[in-house]
């Protein structure tokens, strides 16, 4: 197959270009990240992240002809043969498909990503129905990617002002979760034109999203708790 | 002259282990830095599936008591029973502390931590009964755990170095005192010296010796490889568990907990086989049993498929509903890797490397311990080890599932507590680093971006993965480990002369696969070279020639040491710290 992958070194290289490589395949080679790995093998100067190659870790997420996707989890059998590979949109390229993440995890941080209950922890586990307990479905999956915010036009506009689909997922997961006291100080903290409200509900999150989750669901259920709370 | 950067402690490693230390330094008021090679929630925590033990007994009758017997019963009575009465005595607290954390664990109806069977848990010391101790989140315990414990750390505000590779510890030539490691920082590609007064190397396995393997890209042994150019043993290398379900072909895992929620395995006559194997526990029975009479089926020409290579997981009768709920992640797995639903359909599984027992020698407080004068076990000061690249040792001679999450939160929480009570003892003022601090890292970067020919790492890499796979297998041959040996020699030295093309220096990924080389070369040396030596058959070392057991001479633990490829060997801790010893029997499940 041929892959057309995204280069820059900033060390000699005064703008990006496109590489072709041709790539043979055998039937061990499932996913694009093993065709990756091939190109790797013929030039050890390509770089890219890698680690799990199964679609839980979140290393590998790459714009694959135009969307974005997990390489380790993307079928070959799935792709046409000729595969062009970017980095993904919307974050400084620090080399090849290699972007700089800072802003996407400054976003995630900014939601208070953690449990707050100021109660004295009792002896045993804290008590959480089966139903309370499925409200985090959907939300305690993912992966940080970055597939959703890198695919959302809000976010490249406003990368610093608005959260973001994953960072918003998880602002949800921990309102959704019954041992946490802190829901009004997370509304508060979300309340704000840019913050949540930038989602103008484009749903590229929910297309591009390899775990199968849904953002723009977690965010309307922020915003519906944001009229509730108003009312 | 390579920058210094000064700090109170360095933790290598931000995986479960590294990550729960973390958290205990994080309470004292010192400066603490967190090396990573990757962002922390992408370390290989993340992809364990089915539970972390402790006997909560939320769902059956259970106690520390039963979960340490089934422990040094799994480890083939080569586990160290102080340390074990100690990983069990602590599960309770921990798991809960987790659970206060936010750890999303499944629930029963009455709120509790659902809690599912796994292979060796059992009630009453062995008896009939399983035991429900594995506690779980859905098929994604490490994926909930990692998260959680990297949350807690955000909100400690921990100091992450992330995507720098730790290359070299750095010893004082006093007293051989660890006073901190040398590091690139991959974005920049500059070398620094972070000096400390204390070290915790929390690496993570090796897996990537092998061909077939469960383990990540990253998983290269790297703290072990450390260790071993510092001149410090590795303790009982030779023993590796293969997982009997890894994905026939991708190697990607399939929990335990498929068969603990009911799911079996079937040769390509349709027959149960494990239930002529362990007739009690069957399906259930520790990982070296299964994965062995999973090899000897397919040994035997009843496996499955064209090339009767592999064998079936069964799970379909399970329903729908179980598989949603309990397996969500597996099915995933299988519809991606195996191109089976297994709501309708059985996976391909077959042994696949997972877990190494050995490890980074150390005892229960996570101080890392060698032989010196007349000690086997003198403590190194200044390092810590904790995790899979530690060797406590909890797991002996085959570890049982679940319990290595449990080893991270433990032996990740008491090494940072040992660190905090050492730090206190230490005077105020950092030691001098040695007048060569670094020298021996700066030498291995210049001969890589100094030779201008060579042979390229992948092809050095991929021998050695397949002389591992060939020469050290679920079943040991004397001629092929013989032969082993002499090849992982051939390829060590092959290994001092790569080429990497890429000279550059920002995120030059070749230069770091190169440096991961040499961590795995260490690793699979040692592997070898005590496996050879080992001539009995014990936990996941099974030796064709020495089929038995051999307490009177072989129950001790291995020391490799680098140099030389010396062994050295130290008596098993048989006394526990407030029970009696359980004493070696004849392991039947």
């Amino acid at each position: 197959m041929k892959l057309s992958i995204y280069r820059y070194n900033p060390d000699k290289d005064a703008k990006p270009y496109l590489q072709d490589y041709e790539v043979v395949l055998d039937h061990s080679d499932r996913m694009l990240l093993d065709a990756l790995v091939k190109a790797k093998a013929q030039d050890d100067t390509l770089a890219f992240r890698r680690s799990c190659r199964e679609g839980v870790c979140g290393s590998d997420a790459f714009n694959v002809n135009g969307k974005n996707r997990l390489a380790c989890i993307t079928k070959l059998a799935e792709l046409p043969d000729h595969v062009t590979v970017r980095p993904l949109p919307g974050l400084p390229v620090i080399r090849d498909l290699i972007v700089d993440m800072t802003q996407f995890f400054k976003q995630y941080h900014s939601v208070k990503p953690y449990v707050i209950n100021n109660d004295p922890p009792p002896e045993r586990e804290r008590l959480q129905s089966p139903q309370e307990r499925d409200e985090l479905n959907g939300l305690y999956e993912c992966i940080l990617c970055a597939c959703c915010s890198t695919a959302c036009p809000s976010f490249w506009w406003n990368p610093d002002k608005f959260v973001g689909p994953a960072g918003l997922l998880q602002a949800y997961r921990f309102l959704a979760d019954t041992r946490d006291q802190a829901t009004s100080e997370r509304l508060d903290n979300l309340e704000d034109p840019y913050r949540l409200f930038r989602c103008h509900t484009i749903m590229n999150c929910v297309d591009v999203c390899p775990k199968g989750l849904n953002p723009t669901k977690a965010i309307n259920h922020i915003k519906e708790m944001l009229v509730k709370r108003a009312v | 002259m390579t920058a210094v950067r000064k700090f109170d402690a360095i933790v290598v490693g931000a995986g479960g282990s590294g990550m729960r230390a973390a958290l205990e330094l994080a309470r004292a008021n010192l400066r603490v830095a967190v090396l990573s090679k990757v962002f922390p929630t992408r370390s290989h925590t993340v992809a364990a599936q089915g539970g972390i033990a402790a006997p909560l007994a939320n769902s059956t009758e259970d106690n520390w008591h039963w979960h340490m017997y089934d422990t040094v019963k799994g480890a083939d009575y080569l586990g160290d029973q102080d340390a074990i009465e100690y990983m069990c005595r602590r599960a309770v607290e921990v798991v809960v502390e987790l659970e206060h954390m936010g750890m999303p664990f499944d629930r029963l109806e009455n709120g509790k931590i659902y809690q599912r069977p796994f292979g060796g848990h059992t009630q009453d010391y062995g008896g009939n009964k399983m035991a429900m101790r594995a506690c779980a989140a859905a098929d994604r315990t490490g994926h909930a755990m990692l998260h959680t414990l990297y949350q807690q750390n955000v909100r400690a505000n921990t100091q992450f170095l992330v995507e720098w590779m730790a290359l070299d510890l750095v010893l004082d030539p006093q007293d051989g005192a660890v006073v901190g490691v040398t590091a690139l920082e991959m974005e920049t590609g500059e070398l620094f010296l972070l000096q400390a007064k204390s070290v915790l190397l929390a690496t993570g396995g090796a897996g990537r010796i092998y061909w077939a393997t469960t383990n990540a890209f990253i998983n290269t042994g790297d703290g072990l490889g450390m260790v071993a150019r510092a001149g410090l043993p590795l303790q009982d290398m030779e023993f590796w568990q293969f997982h009997p379900t890894g994905v026939a072909g991708a190697g990607v895992l399939i929990t335990e907990g498929v068969r603990g929620e009911g799911g079996y395995l079937l040769n390509k006559n349709g027959e149960r086989f494990m239930e002529r194997y362990a007739p009690n526990a069957k399906d259930l029975a520790s990982r070296d049993v299964v994965s062995r009479a999973m090899t000897t089926e397919i040994k035997e020409g009843r496996g499955c498929g064209p090339d009767a290579d592999h064998v079936l997981l069964k799970l379909d009768h399970l329903g729908p509903e179980v598989i949603m709920q309990r397996l969500p992640g597996i099915r995933e797995i299988a519809i991606k890797f195996a191109n089976v639903d297994p709501i309708r359909d059985p996976i391909p599984v077959v042994p696949t490397v997972h877990y190494q027992m050995g490890g980074i020698p150390t005892n229960f407080m996570g101080q890392v311990v060698a032989p010196e004068g007349n000690s086997k076990e003198a403590i190194v000061p200044g390092l810590y080890a904790a995790g899979e690249c530690a060797c406590v040792s909890v797991h002996g001679a085959n570890r049982l599932g679940t319990n290595s999450l449990l080893d991270l939160l433990v032996f990740g929480k008491s090494s940072g507590e040992q660190m905090l009570k050492d730090m206190h003892a230490l005077p105020r003022a950092q030691r001098n680093l040695p007048k060569d601090a670094g020298e021996a890292t700066r030498a291995r970067l210049a001969r890589l971006d100094g030779a201008a020919s060579g042979e390229r790492v992948v092809d050095v890499l991929n021998d050695l993965r397949r002389v591992m796979q060939a020469h050290c297998g679920v079943f040991r041959f004397p001629d092929d480990l013989q032969a082993g040996v002499a090849k992982v020699k051939e390829i060590a030295a092959r290994s001092q002369n790569v080429f990497i093309a890429d000279k550059s220096r920002v995120f030059n990924t070749a230069r770091v696969e190169a440096l991961e080389l040499e961590n795995l070369v260490e690793t699979a040396v040692s592997t070898a070279v005590s496996a050879e030596a080992r001539r009995e058959s014990r936990g996941a070392h099974t030796r064709e020639d020495f089929p038995g057991r051999d307490d009177k001479v072989w129950m001790k633990h291995t020391l490799w040491y680098k140099e030389g490829n010396r062994l050295d060997y130290k008596p098993v801790h048989l006394r526990p710290l407030s029970v009696e010893t359980m004493e070696p029997k004849v392991r039947t499940y």
